[in-house]
């Protein structure tokens, strides 16, 4: 392997973890707040990429107004599940908001076939994003580039939000302790509220992204992408933001220098996720960054 | 009165924790309510901030029935509570546990002038600002506890047990510290095990004794009481 094909590779092994790390954060922050596994994330990225296609084709708005609506329209989205399938059931067993939880993905994956139809669909990609750029010998489609410097951009403003902002302290003082949060005054139905809105936006971020750059989409889309990206914030450690965004990485990369170097394992390309799963169990229990601060009691 | 409580009845799952109890709570005073570990001490604070719903019963703060106010909005009308166990945010610095004390709060330059405040009383707080309150030690957790309460500048606080595992060196400087903040115009309701420096402090104390009010006097009075010498106030445990 050349260095320029290696860079090639490399390159796209970016893009693709920039995407799974935008899906990543959103599991990793309803589990820090809720201790929950939001199944129905992945299936809210697929909405996403489905308000944005209607958006494009059905009222032909330009492509950034109709991106900027379908992302609100998302975070809304991930709002009424929240308020629907979470909320209603706060005080009864983890094992029922599980159920509730798969219950709402399955939900939204066949609200998905019967609204906008079971055939995949061609999603639009401005011009602007396809053109190839050149840059010494490898030539990358500059939606290449974009997908992480938005990604990184993203991430440094939601740390600033969840560490310096007022919010963001809410956030954290709910995610160890609803009580005494309600006992400062801090209104935790409305930060949790919140976090789904943040969660659900940046994989819509994710969403609009993938389907520039696999444009095409169909209601399952977001069922593997969805598993990989919740098996990328358990290895970088659930409930830490930048864990997830650090296993995101690692599976994008992972899976495309997987496929490069051993082309004869391309048929496990999807599987390469669960062993790195299966060993991060193994060895490091808590993820890569998980947090261990000691409790006093 | 400040905060009346009449005939509390509380029960977890048919089993009644309170029994029918009432206290009242004097603006300015310092209150006090003692007894034996299951006695119902922590039950009531529960239930005055709304974390436990009781049975029957009602409790009335400022001719306000708190029935029906939510446990995140009774610190804008000057209720808090330091819980039993400290509760300090671990994964939150100390400072950001003081701030989130303030957190309804929008008068910034007298938060400023109340971190300082907490800041001179608690001289160890001071110099661990920066570091994560789930690294301080017990006693340094408590602090952090009752300096976080006095930030949304309470009219009443209620402590749980603020003395629980501390050494008594710094259980003294505690109680010091309530009288301080009491001189100030703090009411207190007091919530201790530690009975003999509880009555100590306390302008009246009741004694709880499995969901019921075995007993009412000022502190002075209960000190001297023949019943409670004898079931809270005997010398330390021999082995
Ligand atoms: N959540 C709960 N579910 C069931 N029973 C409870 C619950 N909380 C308290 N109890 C019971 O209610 C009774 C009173 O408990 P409470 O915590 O009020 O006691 P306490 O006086 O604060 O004791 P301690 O000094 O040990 O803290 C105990 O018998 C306890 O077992
Ligand atoms: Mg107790």
């Amino acid at each position: 392997m050349t260095l320029d094909v290696f860079l090639q590779h490399i390159t796209n092994g970016i893009s693709l973890g920039s995407l799974y790390a935008l899906i990543a954060i959103g599991y990793t922050m309803v589990y820090g707040i809720l201790r929950l596994i939001n199944f129905a994330h992945g299936d809210i990225f697929m909405m996403a990429t489905y308000f944005a296609f209607y958006g494009v084709v059905i009222f032909s708005l330009p492509w950034y107004f109709v991106f900027v609506f379908a992302i609100i329209l998302t975070g809304i989205l991930g709002i009424i599940v929240e308020k629907t399938a979470y909320k209603t059931l706060r005080d009864a067993p983890k094992i029922s908001i599980l159920i509730s939880a798969i219950g709402a993905s399955y939900l939204l994956e066949n609200l998905a076939v019967v609204i906008f139809g079971g055939r995949p669909k061609a999603f639009p990609t401005p011009d602007l994003f396809n053109k190839v750029v050149q840059v010494g010998n490898i030539s990358v489609q500059r939606l290449t580039f974009i997908i992480p410097v938005v990604t990184v951009a993203l991430l440094f403003m939601l740390l600033y939000l969840i560490n310096k902002t007022k919010s963001g302290m809410a956030m954290r003082a709910v995610s160890k302790d609803h009580e005494t949060a309600r006992l400062m005054g801090v209104d935790v139905d409305k930060t949790i509220s919140f976090t789904f809105f943040i969660g659900s936006m940046l994989a819509a971020v994710g969403g609009i992204m993938w389907a520039l750059k696999f444009p095409q989409i169909q209601p399952l889309m977001g069922v593997i992408p969805g598993l990989k990206c919740f098996i990328a914030a358990v290895i970088g450690g659930i409930g830490n933001v930048t864990g997830a965004v650090v296993g995101g990485f690692i599976l994008g990369i992972g899976e495309i220098m997987l496929v490069a170097l051993l082309p004869s394992l391309t048929g496990y390309r999807d599987a390469f996720a669960f062993i790195l799963l299966i060993v991060i169990l193994i060895f490091k229990p808590t993820g890569i960054m998980g947090e261990k601060i000691s409790e006093k009691v | 009165m400040m905060l009346k409580i009449e005939d509390l009845i509380v029960s977890y799952g048919g089993i009644e924790a309170l029994k029918g109890v009432s206290i009242e709570v004097e603006e300015g005073k310092i209150i006090t309510l003692v007894g034996a570990n299951g006695a119902g001490k922590s039950t009531t604070l529960r239930s005055i901030v709304g974390l436990v719903k009781p049975k029957s019963g009602k409790i009335i703060f400022e001719d306000k029935n708190l029935q029906n106010v939510k446990t995140q909005d009774l610190i804008k009308m000057g209720i808090t509570l330091v819980p039993e166990g400290r509760r300090v945010f671990p994964n939150l610095s100390v400072l950001e546990n003081l701030k989130l004390g303030a957190f309804v709060r929008k008068d910034e330059a007298n938060i400023k002038s109340d971190l300082e405040w907490v800041y001179s009383l608690f001289p160890r707080l001071k110099e661990r600002t920066w570091q994560l309150a789930g690294t301080l030690s017990g006693g340094e957790q408590q602090m952090l506890a009752v300096g976080r309460a006095l930030m949304s500048r309470p009219r009443l606080m209620m402590m749980d047990e603020p003395s629980l595992g501390l050494a008594p060196l710094i259980v003294k400087e505690i109680f010091r510290i309530i009288k301080e903040v009491n001189k100030k115009g703090v009411t207190i309701l007091l919530i201790e095990q530690n009975a003999n420096a509880a009555l100590h402090i306390a302008d009246t104390g009741y004694v709880l004794e499995t969901g019921n009010i075995a007993l009412k006097g000022t502190g002075k009075e209960l000190l001297s009481n023949d019943d409670v010498k004898k079931a809270y106030l005997g010398d330390s445990v021999h082995l």
